[in-house]
């Protein structure tokens, strides 16, 4: 954070200029986190002077979608906390399997790698043939490189780590094939996925789903956003339907928690009747 | 008039030793709230709550999303999250890259903490091997805040506060024993 301190009233400005030129509103997110990340990316692009940082961003559309790209954060990996894995493939996915159709939602999915290691869940139980899983982001970078299955080969050890530690008993590197760098995922896993764009804190519920998973992005909403997105997901939600958080989420605070009732150790709620 | 409105400790190899033996002497009645990150493996992660538990009468939890902060309790942070602090004087975490290999990373509590305490603020960087914290310690002093290091000369591992020492301006330069009676006479 050398030199250039970007003021409070400068990032109000930069969030009001943000929702009247292009609609994304970011005046919900946790503040100390959304400071860092537009001090990072100042500090990153080497940013001359606050005005023409703003300036750029207001006016150069190619411009501000990196500053979408970089200030939303994509840090993710394939069956991230083993622990939350093995409850989908031991308890949550066999009573979905029940279902003649099985609609999944993955908000805020990033780069994928969440979407790609349900799949491959869902194909080891013999359930991938009839479900859909929807996954959106707000951020349309990260949809392109979602939909092409690619991630770097350098992190396949630790994918099937956590993948053996979540219960999986396949050799993981059949579920890719390696390409210089990159391990390209296999287009039946694929097939049942559809990126789409969405943001919750601007767009509507667009389906019923049995089982919705938005893990680490609750954490950068207030708790007014929070509120109204977990609204939106007790909307999506069928009745017996699961929601599934990150380690550190809860729904504990809001009004529809209620209705809800935790499986024990992991974040994962199951919508009563 | 009050000077210290929160203090954050930071450390890395070594450092646990450090809290195991000052913890025990905290007076009771800290007026203020002390934060500490520590860097440790993922998945390890209730363990070092309750390990300080046993060592002090303060209350000790983990630090947790929108909580606000208390005088008198010592929150951790949790592992593989960045502990922010909000204007509010509540938590934030953040799942973002890890800075300088760590998550959580103490530069960017130590930042974030600066940004809201000001001068208010005391940070101490314990043992460690890598430089995580010293650009956290400027930006504290950039904000008139108190910068205190564990005398290297004392420490498991003295690369952490050397590079403190080495590059920013340091109020107090600490060893273990002295540690409790400075931190009771912070006010």
């Amino acid at each position: 954070m050398e030199g250039t301190v970007i003021t409070e009233d400068q990032i109000d400005l930069l969030l009001a200029d943000l929702l009247e030129r292009y609609g994304y509103d970011f005046t919900g997110y946790s503040r100390a986190s959304l400071k860092r990340r537009i001090h990072r990316l100042y500090s990153i692009d080497k940013a001359v002077s606050f005005a023409e940082f703003r300036f750029k961003i207001a006016n150069d559309p190619v411009y501000f979608k990196r500053f979408v790209e970089q200030i939303t954060v994509n840090v993710t990996e394939m069956f991230r906390d083993p622990g939350f894995f093995k409850t989908l493939r031991n308890e949550v996915l066999p009573k979905l399997g029940t279902y003649p159709l099985i609609r999944i939602w993955i908000a805020g999915c990033s780069t994928g790698e969440e979407a790609y290691s349900i799949c491959i869940l869902l194909q080891e139980l013999n359930l991938l043939h009839k479900s859909l899983v929807y996954a959106t982001d707000l951020n349309p970078a990260v949809l392109e490189k979602a939909a092409q299955g690619m991630f770097g080969l350098s992190q396949m050890k630790q994918y099937s780590e956590n993948y053996i530690l979540s219960g999986g008993s396949k050799d993981f590197s059949s579920y890719y094939t390696a390409k210089y760098s990159l391990a390209k995922f296999n287009d039946d896993l694929r097939r049942k996925i559809i990126f789409s764009s969405h943001n919750l804190v601007s767009d509507r519920s667009f389906n019923e789903f049995q089982l919705i998973l938005c893990r680490n992005v609750l954490i950068y909403f207030d708790r007014d956003l929070q509120h109204k997105v977990i609204s939106l997901f007790d909307d999506s939600l069928e009745e017996l339907g699961y929601l599934a958080l990150g380690s550190k989420e809860t729904l504990e605070f809001s009004t529809v928690s209620k209705r809800y009732r935790r499986l024990p150790n992991e974040k994962v709620w199951r919508k009563m009747t | 008039m009050k000077t210290c409105e929160a203090l954050v400790i930071g450390g890395s190899a070594g450092s646990l030793d450090v809290l195991l033996k000052v913890l025990p002497d905290l007076r009771p009645d800290l007026p203020f709230p002390i934060i500490i990150v520590i860097h440790r493996k993922h998945g390890a992660d209730s363990l070092l709550p309750e390990l300080l538990k046993g060592r002090t009468v303060l209350f000790v939890k983990e630090a947790e999303e929108k909580e606000p902060i208390l005088a008198g309790t010592i929150y951790i942070a949790p592992s593989d999250y960045h502990l922010l602090i909000e204007q509010d004087l509540t938590f934030s975490l953040d799942s973002s890259e890890k800075v300088n290999y760590s998550r959580p990373s103490i530069d960017v509590t130590f930042q974030s903490a600066a940004e809201v305490y000001e001068d208010k603020l005391v940070c101490m960087l314990l043992s460690g091997s890598n430089a995580d914290g010293v650009k956290g310690l400027q930006s504290v002093k950039s904000y008139r805040g108190r910068a205190i290091i564990q005398n290297p000369a004392d420490a498991q591992v003295p690369y952490m506060p050397a590079q403190a020492a080495q590059n920013v301006v340091i109020d107090a330069s600490l060893n273990i024993e002295d540690t409790a009676e400075f931190i009771n006479l912070l006010s």
